[in-house]
């Protein structure tokens, strides 16, 4: 899977949690994340790239991304970020 | 230059002037007298009682450039500091040094005066909400002052604060200016931070909604230190001014730090017959009350005393005997209030007498041991309880660092991780209390003991208790969050923080936002 | 020496605030729950998230994933998802029968070749929640090597049973009974249901002394501030370990002798009680290790 077929949400936005949601882009557009964290000063550019790194393994190449981290752990981005992408290819 | 923790203080604060830097806990042996109000008469027959706030600031000929001072024992039910800073503003009176005992986030209605030049200068113990993220902005002309509750008292006492006029609210007050904090509507309990404002405030104005007959019963702030009385509808909004009995968290993390921090005390030989303790506010500081409790009860002992904010949890262990007597400089709830009413045994005390390191002797010179809360802590066990993690103000010095540096045995609570983040790092944004001062970290995931507490080291070391060295304990909140960046800091410095003998340890650089 | 389970903690499996702590309170093991805890539309969130939980937070205590029963449209792709983070033990709710054990054991058995774990390493436990349960209960414990316990799921039991729970717990002693002799027989551990009310401490402590007594091992529970509760009451008495120590004393003398024959102030000891000696001390060097006095 190269593409979303739809958008997609997972996550919520509870404490420790991050909502994560995904919109289809044109092809060659990439990876665009957009991120709202109380911890952006701390840990901004290690978010995203987490969210990016994880949907590259996923062989994702162009969409949107809208997170609202409300101070989720790697473990959960991660896992929010696959369920998201699971529930795109449906 | 560097200050003896390490952290950069400029010798030349601007709005501030020249400052010593912090040079140790007990390093700074105070010289000279204390200070003292102006000399002053009161003719026999004369009459204290005057028609408004508006009038007694034109009787005490408040000007430009004066300090005034509050206390904040009616917390958020608070209707006296905003209406003064009102009429003086509609006055036109301006530059007004701003001297509270602490701020609320009641309180922040006194943002436009600050911006419209009414307000230039605060000293307090800290400021919460919208006023603390203003004051971190640099909107106030001098940077915000902030001293613990001893040291606020010190430099009353020294001179370095100088109350032009004092606005106290009292919740009883007779013709004659005799006040207390336990009757009326607006009951407050322990008038502690007002005590000393009383004693060394060259006027003192009384603010009531509860004129009394002559001679009020008991007497608190006696009426040879105040000048004059104004009578008003409402002080204070009672359901603001004291919760109803605070009880234990339910939160099982604050309930796990809770109980290793009363495991801490108890193997470290402090919890025996006739043992003395505070306990800071916060969920699980005040839940180690209830596992100390348990313990004094299987063993059969019982306290000397108890010492602080007080609470009517501390309240119900005097009564039930297990504490001999409380001494209490501000009551934190409506059992507390209603404790020091009626038991003779729970004392009010003054700020100077409470936590002043420049007298013959605070009470915080005579615990065992305290239980703090913390916002972030270091390896160097340095703690912050003034600045979040982006750097932005919202909390209150209180009595911390006196508390720690007295007691024998300081135990500092903290989750590690907020959130995302982790709450011991290399270093804290902001020191408060000086690590040197501290004895021991409880978190939910580990407790580290102060190397240079050998002996506690030596008692907890077979006790069972996640014991572990400060830098492992970071180490497991880093691995779970990723080591914090470092936040964008300005070089303008919107706050300073002394230490209670009076020196810099610490200044507040406005972030980056 | 066999792996105490005195407390075993459901954690919402789709709670990520809640995953992060689970480990500290000491429970003998945690149930990361796909089930019951995790509405219908977020089965795969919780699976995904319980993955990562498992994967990367190292909770230093034994970790059970409780998984939706295979006949379930979600059964299956938990079991997928989660067996490759190596969870200790897979939680099976409303066991009906043995054949559904054998199913799991081999799509185990499976996981564990492909991910190279060691075989056998993954236990199973089963929780009875009907009367068709109970009646095969012998046979799900037998069912599977794999097997290390057996639990009780009281809520639908009783609403099978037609009636409702009440303080003294005695809609469930039928059960309770004949599931204990079910996990003797097969020589696995007997956990009892949660008790949901966590506010009524009393009750609690009623029924962990009634649960002792019949036998049990542990103990579901739903909230962390039951675990040192739990812990507390299976903890055994100073009176108790004194005597388990002076068995197992005797016991070392015999066989240091060679003599057949163990005795202890005059009265003969037989080899259950050696064990169950063991067993005591066991369960106070548990109850000692979490620190505290």
């Amino acid at each position: 899977m190269s593409k979303l077929l739809k958008a997609a949400q997972a996550g919520t936005v509870e404490s420790s949690d991050i909502l994560i949601s995904l919109m289809p882009a044109e092809a060659a557009t990439g990876i665009q994340v957009e991120l709202v964290s109380p911890t952006l000063q701390q840990y901004g550019k290690h978010i995203k790239n987490l969210i990016i790194e994880t949907l590259v393994f996923h062989g994702i190449e162009d969409v949107q991304v809208y997170a609202n981290d409300k101070g989720a752990l790697d473990c959960t981005i991660k896992a929010r970020v696959k369920t998201a992408l699971e529930r795109a290819g449906e | 230059m560097k200050n003896s923790i390490g952290r950069e203080i400029p010798d030349f604060i601007p709005g501030l002037g020249k400052v010593t830097g912090f040079g140790g806990a007990f390093a700074y042996k105070p010289v000279g007298r204390t200070a003292g109000a102006t000399l002053t008469t009161c003719l026999p027959r004369a009459d204290k009682l005057l028609a408004s706030i508006e009038t007694a600031i034109d009787a005490v000929g408040l000007k430009d450039g004066m300090t005034i001072s509050f206390h904040h024992h009616f917390r958020n039910g608070d209707r006296i500091l905003n209406r003064v800073v009102e009429a003086i503003a509609k006055k036109g009176i301006r530059d007004i040094t701003l001297s509270p005992s602490s701020l609320n986030t009641v309180n922040d209605a006194l943002i436009p005066y600050i911006e419209q030049g009414v307000i230039t200068a605060i000293e307090t113990s800290g400021a919460r909400g919208k006023m603390g993220r203003f004051l971190t902005e640099g909107h106030l002309k001098k940077p915000l002052h902030i001293r613990s509750h001893g040291g606020r008292a010190q430099a009353i006492e020294s001179g370095a604060i100088h109350i032009d006029v004092a606005f106290l609210g009292a919740p009883a007050c007779d013709r004659y200016g005799n006040i207390n904090g336990i009757q009326g509507q607006s009951a407050c309990g322990s008038l502690g931070y007002a005590i000393q404002d009383a004693a060394y405030a060259d006027q003192v104005v009384a603010i009531t909604d509860n004129l009394m007959p002559h001679p009020l019963f008991p007497i608190s702030i006696p009426q040879t230190q105040v000048d004059y009385i104004v009578v008003v509808d409402s002080i204070g909004d009672p359901t603001g001014i004291a919760s109803g009995a605070l009880r234990y968290t339910k939160d099982p993390k604050e309930l796990l730090i809770a109980k290793y921090a009363a495991d801490v005390l108890d193997y470290s030989g402090y919890l025996q017959q006739d043992f003395s303790m505070q306990l800071g506010s916060g969920g699980a500081s005040m839940a180690v009350g209830r596992f100390i409790k348990t313990k004094m009860l299987e063993r059969g002992i019982t306290g000397s005393f108890g010492v602080g904010g007080m609470t009517g949890v501390f309240a119900e262990m005097m009564e039930e005997g297990l504490f001999k007597m409380m001494f209490d400089v501000q009551s934190f709830d409506i059992p507390a209030i209603d404790s020091i009413k009626k038991n003779s045994n729970h004392l009010e005390m003054s700020a100077s007498y409470y936590a002043n390191p420049h007298n013959s002797g605070a009470i915080v010179n005579n615990l065992d041991a305290v239980i703090l809360s913390a916002t972030e802590v270091d390896v160097d066990f340095n703690v912050n309880v003034i600045t979040d993690s982006n750097g932005v103000i919202m909390g209150a010095s209180g009595g911390h660092c006196d508390t720690a540096a007295g007691a024998k045995l300081t135990i500092v609570v903290a989750p590690l991780l907020r959130g995302r983040l982790p709450m011991v790092k290399d270093a804290v944004q902001t020191v408060v209390t000086p690590g040197e001062t501290v004895d021991a970290i409880v978190t939910e995931r580990g407790i580290a003991i102060n190397p240079k507490r050998l002996d506690i080291i030596d008692k907890v070391k077979h006790s069972g208790l996640p014991i572990m060295s400060i830098h492992e304990l970071k180490d497991i909140a880093y691995k779970l969050c990723g080591k914090p960046e470092a936040i964008g800091l300005s070089d303008e410095i919107v706050g300073v923080v002394e230490y209670r003998d009076g020196t810099i340890i610490d200044v507040i650089r406005r972030p980056i936002l | 020496m066999e792996k105490l389970r005195r407390s075993m903690m459901f954690v919402p499996g789709n709670n990520p605030g809640m995953l992060l702590n689970a480990g500290i309170y000491g429970a003998d093991t945690i149930i990361l729950d796909c089930e019951d805890a995790v509405a219908i539309t977020e089965k795969d969130s919780a699976r995904n998230l319980v993955f990562q939980a498992i994967s990367e937070l190292n909770y230093g205590t034994e970790v059970a994933v409780r998984i939706n029963h295979i006949s379930t449209p979600f059964g299956w792709d938990d079991l997928k998802r989660v067996l490759p983070a190596k969870p200790d033990l897979i939680r099976l709710p409303m066991a009906q029968g043995p054949e559904e054990i054998r199913q799991i054991d081999e799509f185990i058995s499976e996981a564990e070749e492909k991910n190279k774990f060691p075989a056998g390493s993954i236990k199973m436990m089963a929780a009875v929640e009907t009367p068709k349960g109970l009646r095969f209960a012998y046979e799900i414990a037998a069912a599977s090597p794999r097997m290390v316990a057996l639990a009780i799921g009281a809520e639908d039991f009783i609403a099978n049973l037609k009636t409702t729970r009440s303080k003294l717990g005695r809609e469930l002693l039928a059960a309770r009974g004949q599931l204990v002799l079910a996990a003797r027989e097969a020589g696995i551990q007997c956990i009892d249901t949660v008790f949901s009310d966590i506010n009524d401490e009393e009750g609690f402590k009623r029924e962990l002394e009634l649960i002792k007594e019949m036998g049990f091992d542990g103990k579901s529970v739903v909230n962390p501030r039951q675990v040192s509760v739990v812990h507390d009451f299976f903890a055994p008495t100073a009176k108790e370990m004194d005597h388990a120590e002076r068995v197992l004393a005797a016991y070392q003398e015999a066989l240091e002798k060679k003599s057949g024959v163990i005795s202890l102030n005059g009265k003969m000891i037989d080899l259950p009680i050696v064990a169950r000696a063991e067993r005591t001390l066991a369960y106070a060097k548990a109850a000692a290790g979490k620190g505290g006095k």
